[in-house]
């Protein structure tokens, strides 16, 4: 059964290398949701969250096949539930429609919205959720003339995560040490390439 | 949190500082390079981008011989012949542009055949990047999903890490093609050079794991208690340097061994464990009794369809042990009970030690019973035809009893492929070089060039149909410039007989495009200087190929065979390989 699961990838910052982890997705015609790159928490690591829709096993072996990529430190994959996210997303409204129709005060504190420019001729929103809640806001402000809307990737943090940190301590060295070991690729409780 | 881990270690084997640096071009950092990774040939052809490397290339005619090929493409195959035979890396130069574009099937063909090459690709100068100069193609993003690697270098400074990593990543792990392509102003740069410094680690990549112990003892303990074990070998046993640790955990545990169609010569064809090729068209035995076995153990073969047909009938009653360097492989097509992700070269070792010796009599003889089957109802007429029309079986036959099995055989793609991997002897390893993952056809000429080049001292049999000989036939140029020693055995069917096959059988005889006309060979071959013979008749045959093994230098032999022969057995595909067809 396919699942939405978000992918995270720490990676050296090279040229190119976004376009050979996206044809890993396009190749297998798989649709990438959303795609982020951001630094890491660790400095010159960069990190990338995907999110698509697929099988455990098909993503299992996505994230075997960008492990693959030579500048690919490693990839984890998580459902849902194993992931704390959010998404951001901006709208433009005409002023007066709001400052007319809408109590402003109620709209911000119902969405947890937060007016982030504010003109004669519009206003831009900001809040940050999961998707249903930037979507419900559209809903909200759809009726006052909503001028633009954008969402941006989803960025994410995996619950059970303890960093990067001694990771790559590990991936620094040229024999991977017994502790790399016992984590990378069969451990049971990493889900990366748990078999 | 600090960002501690961020600072590197020292690595271990840092060279000593130097305060000598001498100012040199990028280009001869690209020669200086070679030179330091031990490279003796290049396979290439120049044009405008890469004429700075081609200058200094000038200077180095005693320690490295340049092989000018007729197409970039026979280049790359070259390279990958060279490669095959050699176990060295092979490396190709190529222009800008069109150069660059036509070494695309041969990084596809390495890319999946585990093949390690090194290209080089000269690029416009830094500045005309993007503006669609003359000769500019975007041949990083081209060749992404066909490299192992690759990178563009637009400063000298950076040429030499580049090189280092390039050969590093090539030939480490489950090695693959990388490509660098050079800016013409990186390689007119002049700048300070500390010499040339090889690459051993890079953080983000870990080419082989510490073997897990508790695989191997699971792995054991599941052979130790088989009643039917069944082993498959591919390429990775002669890609590890692994096949004296294969034959010996074989011999201890006494498994009968299958081999793909990569993986022919780890194990000599004579070997009394040798059970025969696995695949569509493969032996009888090995296919049924996949479905039969009680544990499979599969060492550095990747499960490929044309090796498994239908997966939802493939060996759905055998546990699986899968040995890979790649951890990719492992659950990609067969889900393994017992993972067992290291080099072969170790983790055979590691589990011939905990193996009982045993041997499966029982078991074995229910191979060799398969195989009198196969033998009655395919091999013998394939090789010993009462009819008057020659078949591709009787030819290898044939060549079998000359050259002893010790000669290297490069097969193109087709019919004759299969008959050739079927029943070619090899004594050794190294000796079967097939384009098997891609199926190139053309791949035959140039890569018995390269492989001719990589082990000068064996014979160098390049056999292809007539399809695939005229795909690359331009490459008998370069067999004729730099006299390369290749025997040529062209198998004429007139058709292109494995389409053809699959019209007959799948397409209600319906030939499409199939029938092809040929030239003259033997007046092609005599153009280029090099000497032929072409024959139909079955009392020439011997003589024949007694006379091209014989010639002192290169040599075409174009055998006439029946026209619609098929190749047997055969799984159909959508099949599963229990259902393999005799006839």
């Amino acid at each position: 059964m396919k699942n939405e699961f978000t992918i995270s990838v720490y990676t050296e910052n090279q040229v190119g290398l976004l376009n050979r982890i996206a044809i890993i997705f396009s190749r297998r015609k798989i649709n990438i949701e959303s795609l982020n790159t951001s630094p890491s928490e660790v400095a010159g690591i960069h990190r990338f969250t995907i999110v698509i829709n697929e099988t455990e096993d098909v993503v299992r072996k996505l994230a075997r096949q960008i492990e693959k990529q030579v500048e690919v430190l490693r990839a984890f994959y998580n459902a849902a539930d194993e992931i704390v996210w959010q998404e951001l997303a901006l709208y433009k409204v005409p002023t007066d429609e709001i400052t007319e129709k809408v109590k402003v005060e109620r709209l911000l504190r119902e969405h947890g919205a937060r007016a982030v420019v504010i003109r004669k001729d519009y206003t831009v929103f900001e809040t940050t959720g999961h998707r249903e809640e930037t979507d419900r806001l559209v809903k909200v402000l759809e009726p006052y003339g909503l001028i633009e809307f954008v969402r941006s990737a989803r960025v994410a943090i995996i619950k059970a995560s303890s960093g990067f940190h001694e990771l790559l301590q590990d991936f620094e060295q040229r024999e991977p040490g017994e502790e790399a070991t016992e984590n990378e690729y069969l451990a049971e409780n990493q889900r990366v390439f748990a078999m | 949190m600090s960002n501690v881990a961020t600072i590197a270690p020292e690595p271990k084997n840092a060279v000593p500082e130097t305060p000598l640096t001498r100012r040199i071009f990028g280009s001869e950092a690209v020669m200086d390079a070679l030179v330091s990774e031990g490279v003796d040939t290049i396979f290439g052809y120049p044009g405008g981008a890469i004429m700075p490397i081609y200058d200094a290339l000038y200077d180095y005619g005693a320690q490295v011989q340049h092989i000018l090929v007729r197409h970039e493409q026979g280049g790359i195959h070259a390279a990958q012949g060279y490669a095959r035979a050699s176990g060295k890396t092979g490396v190709v130069f190529a222009t800008s542009g069109p150069g660059a574009t036509n070494l695309v099937t041969g990084l596809a063909d390495a890319l999946i055949d585990s093949t390690p090459v090194v290209c080089i690709t000269g690029q416009v100068f830094a500045h005309l990047l993007g503006t669609d100069a003359f000769q500019e193609v975007d041949v990083i993003n081209i060749t992404m999903p066909v490299t192992k690697w690759n990178c563009q270098v637009t400063d000298a400074c950076e040429i030499p890490a580049a090189l280092a990593k390039a050969f590093y990543i090539a030939r480490s792990g489950r090695p693959g093609p990388v490509l660098v392509d050079i800016s013409k102003n990186a390689q007119l740069q002049p700048f300070d050079y500390e010499g040339y410094v090889p690459c051993h680690h890079i953080r983000s990549y870990r080419p082989k794991p510490i073997v897990r112990k508790e695989y191997i003892e699971q792995a054991a303990a599941l052979i130790n208690a088989a009643e039917r074990p069944f082993v498959l070998f591919g390429q990775g046993v002669i890609l590890g340097n692994a096949e004296r640790e294969f034959r010996e955990f074989i011999e201890k545990s006494g498994i009968p061994a299958a081999w793909t169609i990569l993986g022919a010569g780890a194990l000599p064809s004579n070997h009394p464990l040798n059970v025969g090729m696995l695949g569509m068209h493969g032996n009888y035995g090995p296919n049924v009794l996949t479905n039969e076995c009680d544990v499979l153990i599969a060492v550095g073969m990747r499960f490929d369809d044309r090796v498994t047909g239908r997966l939802d009938r493939y060996a759905k009653q055998a546990r699986v042990i899968h040995l890979d360097i790649d951890p990719a492989e492992i659950d990609k097509n067969v889900k393994s009970t017992v993972p067992v992700w290291g080099d072969c070269k170790e983790t055979l070792p590691m589990l011939t030690r905990l193996t009982q010796a045993r041997s499966h009599p029982d078991w074995l003889a229910r191979f060799r019973q398969h195989d009198a089957q196969e033998m009655e109802v395919v091999i013998h007429d394939e090789l010993n035809p009462a009819g008057e029309t020659l078949t591709m079986g009787e030819v290898i036959r044939i060549v079998n009893e000359l050259t002893g099995g010790d000669a290297i055989i490069v097969t193109d793609v087709g019919q004759h492929q299969m008959v050739a991997c079927r029943y070619a002897r090899f004594n050794g390893t190294r000796s079967n070089i097939t384009s098997g993952g891609l199926g190139t056809m053309g791949f035959a000429l140039p890569a018995a060039i390269g492989a001719k080049l990589g082990a000068p001292n064996r014979t160098v049999i390049a056999i292809a149909g007539d399809g695939g000989i005229q795909m690359t036939i331009q490459e008998l140029g370069a067999i004729q410039q730099f006299g390369v020693e290749v025997k040529i055995l062209i198998l004429n069917n007139q058709f292109l007989g494995m389409v053809r096959q699959w019209q007959q059988l799948f397409h209600d005889r319906r030939y499409s495009f199939v029938n092809i006309t040929s030239p003259d060979y033997v007046k092609v071959a005599d153009g280029y200087g090099i000497p032929g013979c072409s024959i139909s008749r079955r009392d020439e045959l011997t003589g024949a190929i007694r006379a091209m093994l014989d010639a002192p230098g290169a040599y075409l032999l174009e055998v006439m065979v029946g026209k619609e022969n098929n190749v047997f057995p055969m799984v159909p595909q959508g099949c599963g390989v229990a259902e393999i067809r005799l006839k």
